[in-house]
């Protein structure tokens, strides 16, 4: 039998304010555990939550990026249950108003779009974070992180397949970063997917049995434990058998999903609107001033490029995947460097650089401006394209603009015709052979000339000025 | 008329992490029975159409500025903790799925 | 011989220390003598702060030797509910689980009052977490009513009502959830007020129902209760639920004249569960405030029959969250040896919580449990509805609505402790006022024959504190109703 895949994601973004959601402790995780705390966020007895307000509007601009609608009166909620990362033994959270719901996202899978449906997005807070090997009967808890804000973004099951969910978290992390209201870093966990999978004959209607997979470290990893999960279920449902509802981690080593909890002891959390904290009114003219302040997304921008730069889809689709790609891009265009040309050594001499330096586009040693100097040296013929690539590292290592290297260095091609004259004479008369050759026909003689030529001159030598003086001498 | 029993009693003890030895429990539920049959008169209203009550104010939107504020000296939150390392607090071993 | 020290209102206190005929320090030494005297037997305090308090009286002194302004309640000596979070001492809200708790931080009204120069003699006894109307539910002593030693002072804040009617503190502060302030103050022959809900900041009173919790003062007099609450009321951006309205002088409405003021009286809480004595009390408090010029008119406030049932679904409900954080992690003692957190959760709470704390917190988690929610949960919240238009339609026909404060006088210690609902109902007529967020005060309306105080309930509109201080004072002045040291400490005191 065939069976359809089933799977709705639901994802964790920590939002990149400054301070935490409801106290003024610095976001930063980076700090020593334990360091980013007050009375508040340790829920300490008589603390009362007060709701930053830039939290709210990172949430409103993601419902509006992912065509959301945007709640005009929503509430936050007490979430109850006990766990030592949490401190007040409730999270602050949004039960049944959330602040974003009834949206969608287009992904393209295989060079087809699908529409995604977005079911809500709520603010909450993020909890602490344990440690499990301390002294070995214990935890430790590090509550830096308690109160961070959280935004939770559940899709519709729309999803079918581990490569659509794989497009769908690339599409949602592109359209985060490009709103720039959280840095998606994975590894951190300042963006944390989990899937709910399930699987039905194809052709029918009701929802098989589900499992859920979570702390996944990668989109990648998701994506595979998706595809092993479909896998595993086809084969139990193949045997004859049933699926049980577990929540399942990814063992990224042995490539297998592993149960990590049997069936949810029915969870009662006993929601109920949060006493401390107001409703919250996001009225049209707030929703409108937001709306306007939205920078540009990523598919309007790839259009963008592939109008105004003259890109084609598929590198336009590349640099706009990464936003600090898609930036320095354009800073490159804007300081003078033709597009397609631009885009070409970004995605290639620069991208094998940064890999090889392990470096990061943010922080590039080599400025956009430098670049589009570079692109124009070679435009101008004052360097050859194989003189630039060599450059490039040069220009990554000392941070110098590529004009004053070619000059330190002495790499400006040499395109005055009386030194390449004397030379291509000189070559003549030492190979009498090959120009004899030449005169009886062979084209293939002149590609001797102008390879001694650029060996000569190490490369300098203007290769069309070479070939025109070649071809001209032996003519004679 | 409200029917509170022993295993809704211990439902609720365990989802509120208290442990009730028998006798307490049984007593529990003769209290907590007593007291729900007396706030059943609630059913005697009809509430149908009326709004209920979240905030006896009507405030909407108080936020604060994303601003950093001093954090507790770790130090301190240190001394408040019943058990911890200097750097991290201490709870008995969390297992995965507790 | 001039009067005691420690029998002086507040604001005569404050002016003799302005005026250098008596030290800060002075003040607080008679104060915690005073104590020392009488808190064997009223037991009202569970921390007293002596040489903290000495300093404070000290640089108290200095700043009005300096010619620097101490402030409006300069070297009044006070006592704070042990709910209200002070780096100084402990705050253990009279709870075994809490017991030796140090905050790192000051309330609100702690730092308000600080500001105002008060000086802090110490912590004040209450039922654990404010749950109770007895202070029988402290796990650190019961507090006797200074007016009979066998009785109870009423709660949740006895100590605070006890300590000023007592003569062991000029004011204090105590917390009103379903009746908390107003209850005791009758119990003791006291002044207590609930300000409107909003109007006093909640940031470091540690919380037992977010949305029904309210700070006031207990005060010897309608103008020392005046005077804290300009101390203490004000926006506060660190309490959501604060008002951010300008904050009027509210001794300016003691002008002790109520003509053309239209007072209330509900119907339903004249019935047959108050008892005689406590309504002649109040009909012959009408007539005074009739006297002065008020008109009285009958209201009718049709839902109060259900505002108990409603406030113990709402009250349990938020506690059952608020009190999930005692947990033994971060603060407060932890149960020893336990192997897993579910464990360590179990045992620190079950040791460290009483007996009612424990029945509140299961009836709250049951209140809102699956299946359960809407039936009790959202029922009480369209109730609380109800009960607050009721006070909308009232304060159309009446400037103030004046009731009993309890239905009857303090009772024995031990004679409701085992009857949780008898308990409950003695907050009877108080909780509407919480339900509604009204403002409310309780003040001594004479003493019923076995000699206890009965107290006069007068509510008011939102934010009317000031119409509310207004009648209170104009009965205080012409009543003349004073009931003077309490019987039960008056050799003590002379």
């Amino acid at each position: 039998m065939t069976y359809e895949p089933v799977i709705g994601m639901e994802v964790h973004v920590e939002l990149s304010t400054q301070s935490k959601v409801f106290c003024g402790c610095s976001n930063d995780f980076h700090a020593p555990a334990n360091s980013n705390v007050c009375p508040v966020c340790l829920g300490m007895p008589g603390v009362l939550p007060v709701l930053n307000g830039r939290a709210v509007e990172y949430s409103v601009l993601v419902g509006l990026a992912l065509n959301c609608t945007i709640s005009r009166w929503s509430k936050m909620d007490r979430k109850n249950y006990f766990y030592p990362d949490l401190a007040k033994n409730y999270q602050i959270s949004q039960y049944d108003l959330p602040l974003c719901h009834d949206g969608f996202i287009d992904i393209e899978v295989d060079g087809k779009t699908k529409r995604i449906g977005i079911t809500r997005a709520h603010l909450e807070e993020d909890t602490a974070r344990n440690s499990h090997t301390v002294a070995g009967r214990e935890s430790g808890v590090d509550f830096n992180r308690c109160g961070v804000p959280l935004l939770e973004i559940v899709t519709e099951p729309d999803i079918r397949s581990a490569d659509e969910a794989y497009a769908y978290l690339s599409s949602l992390k592109q359209i985060l970063q490009y709103l720039d209201v959280s840095d998606c870093n994975m590894e951190e966990g300042s963006i944390r997917a989990e899937a709910n999978i399930s699987i039905r004959p194809t052709g029918t209607e009701p929802f098989g049995t589900k499992t859920e997979v979570k702390n996944v470290a990668s989109f990648s990893g998701t994506q595979k434990a998706i595809e092993y999960e479909i896998k595993r279920q086809t084969k139990i449902l193949d045997d004859g058998g049933t699926v049980d509802q577990v929540t399942m981690g990814w063992d990224a080593d042995r490539g297998v999903t592993v149960t990590q909890r049997s069936k949810e002891s029915a969870h009662d959390y006993r929601y109920f609107p949060e006493p401390d904290l107001t409703p919250i009114v996001v009225d049209e003219a707030w929703e409108t001033r937001l709306r306007k302040s939205m920078p540009e997304l990523p598919q309007v921008r790839r259009a963008r490029f592939m109008e105004e730069h003259g890109l084609s889809e598929y590198d336009a689709s590349i640099l706009i995947a990464d936003k600090a790609a898609a930036d320095y891009f354009e800073q490159t265009v804007s300081a003078g460097a033709p597009g397609k040309l631009a885009a070409n050594w970004i995605m290639g001499d620069l991208q094998a650089l940064m890999t090889e330096k392990q470096g990061t586009i943010n922080a590039l040693p080599i400025t956009p401006g430098h670049l589009a100097e570079m692109i124009g040296l070679i435009e101008d013929g004052s360097i050859s394209g194989k003189i630039a690539k060599d450059l490039l590292p040069e220009m990554y290592d000392s941070e110098k603009a590529p004009g004053d290297l070619v000059k330190e260095k002495g790499l400006a091609q040499i395109s005055d015709t009386s030194v390449l004259e004397q030379m291509g004479a000189d070559l003549i008369e030492a190979n009498p052979g090959p120009a004899e050759d030449f005169r009886n026909g062979s084209e293939r003689a002149i590609g001797f000339f102008v390879g001694q030529m650029m060996k000569a001159t190490k490369g300098q030598a203007n290769p069309k000025l070479a070939n025109e003086i070649m071809r001209k001498l032996l003519q004679q | 008329m409200s029917t509170i029993t022993e295993k809704d009693v211990e439902y609720i003890a365990n989802l509120a992490q208290l442990t009730l030895d028998d006798s307490l429990k049984a007593r529990l539920v003769g209290e907590l029975g007593n007291i729900l049959d007396y706030i059943d008169k609630l059913n005697e209203l009809d509430t149908d159409g009326v709004e209920p009550m979240m905030h006896v104010q009507p405030l909407t939107n108080v936020f604060r500025d994303d601003e950093i504020a001093p954090s507790l000296p770790r130090e301190r939150v240190m001394e408040a903790a019943p058990k911890h390392d200097g750097e991290y607090i201490l709870v008995p071993q969390i297992l995965e799925g507790d | 011989m001039s009067e005691p020290i420690h029998l002086k209102s507040a604001h005569s206190l404050r002016d003799a220390i302005r005026a250098k005929e008596i030290s800060a320090r002075e003040a607080a030494e008679a104060y915690l003598d005073h104590i020392d005297a009488v808190d064997g037997d009223v037991r009202a305090y569970t921390d007293v702060w002596r040489e903290p308090a000495l300093a404070r009286a000290d640089a108290i002194d200095s700043q009005l030797a300096k010619g620097e302004d101490a402030g409006p309640l300069a070297g009044v000596p006070i006592g704070l509910k042990d709910l209200i979070c002070t780096t100084e001492g402990t705050t253990a809200c009279c709870s075994e689980l809490l017991k030796g708790f140090r905050s790192p931080y000051d309330a609100t009204v702690a730092e308000k009052l600080y500001a105002a120069g008060t000086v802090v003699l110490g912590k004040l006894n209450m039922d654990e977490f404010a749950m109770g109307s007895s202070t029988e539910n402290s796990s650190v002593v019961t507090t006797r009513n200074p007016w009979n030693l066998d009785c109870v002072p009423g709660g949740s804040s006895g100590g605070s009502a006890a300590a000023v009617s007592a003569h062991e503190c000029a004011i204090s502060l105590g917390s009103d959830t379903g009746g908390s302030i107003r209850q005791p103050a009758a119990c003791c022959g006291c002044v207590g007020m609930k300000p409107t809900y909003g109007r006093v900041s909640r940031y470091g009173l540690v919380a037992f129902a977010s949305s029904l919790d309210q700070i006031g003062p207990f005060s010897r007099d309608v103008e020392d209760c005046a005077l804290t609450l300009n101390t203490i009321c004000g926006h506060d951006r660190r309490d959501s639920t604060s008002a951010n309205l300008e904050v009027p002088d509210f001794t300016t409405s003691l002008t002790g004249d109520v003509k053309g003021v239209r007072v209330g009286l509900p119907k339903e809480y004249f019935t047959d569960a108050l008892g005689v004595e406590i309504r002649a009390k109040i009909d012959s408090a009408v007539k005074v405030l009739e006297s002065c010029g008020a008109e009285v008119v009958e209201v009718s406030l049709p839902h109060t029959e259900y505002a108990v049932a409603t406030y113990y679904i709402i009250c349990t409900a938020e506690a059952s969250a608020n009190l999930a954080r005692f947990d033994g992690v971060r603060y407060g003692n932890r149960a020893p040896d336990t192997q897993s957190p579910e464990e360590m959760y179990k045992k620190t709470k079950s040791a460290g919580f009483g007996a009612e704390v424990q029945r509140r917190i299961l009836l709250g988690t049951y209140v809102l449990s699956s299946g359960y929610y809407d039936a009790y949960y959202l029922k009480a919240q369209k109730v609380r509805t109800l009960i607050k238009q009721d006070f909308d339609a009232a304060f159309e026909k009446c400037d103030v609505i004046v009731t009993p404060t309890t239905p009857t006088p303090a009772f024995r210690i031990g004679e409701k402790s085992d009857d949780p609902l008898s308990m409950y109902l003695s907050d009877i007529y108080t909780i509407s006022a919480n339900l509604g967020g009204n403002p409310a005060i309780s003040l001594p309306c004479g003493l019923t024959e076995s000699g206890l105080p009965a107290g006069l309930q007068i509510i008011g509109r939102p934010f009317e504190e000031g119409a509310v201080l207004q009648s209170a004072y104009a009965f205080e002045q012409n009543s003349g109703i004073d009931l003077g040291v309490p019987t039960a400490i008056a050799e003590s005191v002379s």
